[in-house]
C-alpha cells in the first residue's frame, strides 16, 4: 500500500481542499503527493500557528482545511489550538509526524515525544496513533469524525508507520 | 490620530466587506464603532489576524481586509513571506502602526524604533506595500480594496487608547454570524 497516496486520496474524498504544511523528513512523501493534487490547494507555512490561522480563515471561507506538521509543533501551537481552533469550534485534522518514537535516530526528538500525548490529552484533543501501515485504514473515518464534531483532531504517525529511517 | 479615530474614519469604507480584526482593543473598538456580521473579532491568539484573513481570501472571492497592528505583525513576521508568495488580489492587510503594544499598556514596539514594517514586507516579497500617514488612509484603503492587486498598507499613527468594554459575544456566535455573511 502506498500510504502517501492513500492519505491524499482520503483527503480529496472528504472534500479537504486546503492543506498547509510544515515539513518533516518523514512527511516528505505525503507533502509531495498533496502538492501534485489538483483538488488540493497546498500552501506551505513558516510556523505551525500561522498555518492554523490560515486553516481557520479557509474554513470560514467555506473550505475544509488540514495541517501537516511535526509533533514538536504541539509545543508551538497550544495557545492557537485553545483560543482559536477550539474556542471558535473549528474542525482541523492534524496529520502529525510523531518524532522521537520507536526507530527514532535523533535523541532530542524524544524530549518532545514524551510530552506529546500528555499535551494533547490535556487539551482534550481526540488523538489517534498510526504505528502500523494498516492503521491508515482508519484515516477516512477520522476525517469524517473531525468534520462531524468541529474539533481539532490529532493523527500521530510514527517512524514505524512511515517505514523507519532505512539503515539508521 | 490614534487607532480608534482611524477605525471611525474607515468604518464606512470597510462596512460592506469581510474584515478580520486583531485581538484586544482593535476588535473592541471596531465592535463599538460599527458592529457588523462581516466583522470577525479575534478574542485571543495574538498575531494571527493576517494569517486568518489571508486564508479566508484564498478560500473565496470576496474582498478581505485584515486589520492588524505593528506589535501583532512582529509576533507573526513569518507569515509575510507566505502572503507574498501566494498573493491573491482580494486581500488587503492593513497594519495600524502606532509603534506600541496598545492593548497591554502602550509599551513601545521595535516598529516604533529602528524596524520598518514597510521595508520588512517589501523584503518578504510583497509587491504592493504602501506606507501612509493616518489622515491619508481613507482613499488609499479604498483603492486597495477596489484594486485587483493584493496590497499591504502600513498606516503610521499615534499611540493611545480609549476606555471601552470587552466583547462578550460568544466566539461561536461571532464565527457563525461571520460565516453566514461570507456566504451571503
Amino acid at each position: 500500500m502506498n500510504i502517501d497516496k492513500k492519505i491524499a486520496d482520503d483527503l480529496v474524498a472528504n472534500d479537504v481542499s486546503f492543506v498547509t504544511t510544515v515539513p518533516c523528513k518523514q512527511l516528505a512523501g505525503v507533502i509531495e503527493e498533496i502538492d501534485q493534487r489538483d483538488d488540493i490547494f497546498h500552501i506551505p507555512s513558516n510556523k505551525e500557528d500561522e498555518g492554523m490561522g490560515l486553516c481557520a480563515g479557509a474554513f470560514m471561507g467555506g473550505k475544509r482545511p488540514a495541517i501537516i506538521m511535526q509533533n514538536t509543533a504541539i509545543g508551538v501551537t497550544i495557545n492557537t489550538l485553545a483560543t482559536l481552533t477550539q474556542f471558535y469550534r473549528m474542525p482541523l485534522p492534524m496529520i502529525i509526524s510523531y518524532r522521537g518514537e520507536l526507530r527514532e535516530p535523533v535523541a532530542c526528538q524524544v524530549e518532545m515525544a514524551v510530552h506529546t500525548k500528555a499535551l494533547l490529552a490535556q487539551l482534550n484533543i481526540p488523538t489517534y496513533h498510526f504505528h502500523w501501515q494498516k492503521d491508515v485504514e482508519e484515516f477516512d473515518n477520522i476525517l469524517k469524525y473531525t468534520f462531524m464534531c468541529n474539533k481539532p483532531v490529532a493523527i500521530l504517525t510514527d517512524a514505524n508507520f512511515w517505514g523507519g529511517y532505512g539503515d539508521q | 490620530m490614534i487607532r480608534s479615530e482611524i477605525l471611525k474614519e474607515i468604518a464606512p469604507i470597510i462596512r460592506d466587506h469581510l474584515v478580520v480584526c486583531n485581538i484586544g482593543l482593535p476588535s473592541q473598538e471596531l465592535h463599538m464603532i460599527d458592529d457588523q456580521p462581516t466583522n470577525f473579532y479575534m478574542l485571543g491568539t495574538m498575531g494571527l489576524s493576517s494569517s486568518i484573513g489571508f486564508g479566508l481570501a484564498l478560500a473565496q472571492d470576496k474582498p478581505v481586509i485584515s486589520i492588524d497592528g505593528d506589535g501583532s505583525v512582529l509576533t507573526n513576521l513569518g507569515t509575510l513571506p507566505t502572503i507574498a508568495n501566494n498573493a491573491t488580489g482580494n486581500y488587503t492587510l492593513l497594519i495600524i502602526d502606532n509603534g506600541s503594544y496598545g492593548s497591554t499598556g502602550d509599551q513601545p514596539t521595535y516598529a516604533g524604533r529602528k524596524t520598518s514594517l514597510t521595508a520588512v514586507a517589501t523584503a518578504c516579497g510583497c509587491d504592493n506595500v504602501i506606507e501612509v500617514q493616518d489622515k491619508d488612509l481613507g482613499p488609499v484603503l479604498q483603492s486597495a480594496i477596489d484594486s485587483d492587486e493584493m496590497t499591504i498598507i502600513v498606516c503610521k499613527c499615534d499611540s493611545g487608547n480609549i476606555k471601552l468594554p470587552v466583547i462578550t459575544m460568544d466566539p461561536v456566535v461571532i464565527r457563525q454570524r461571520f460565516m453566514e455573511a461570507v456566504k451571503a
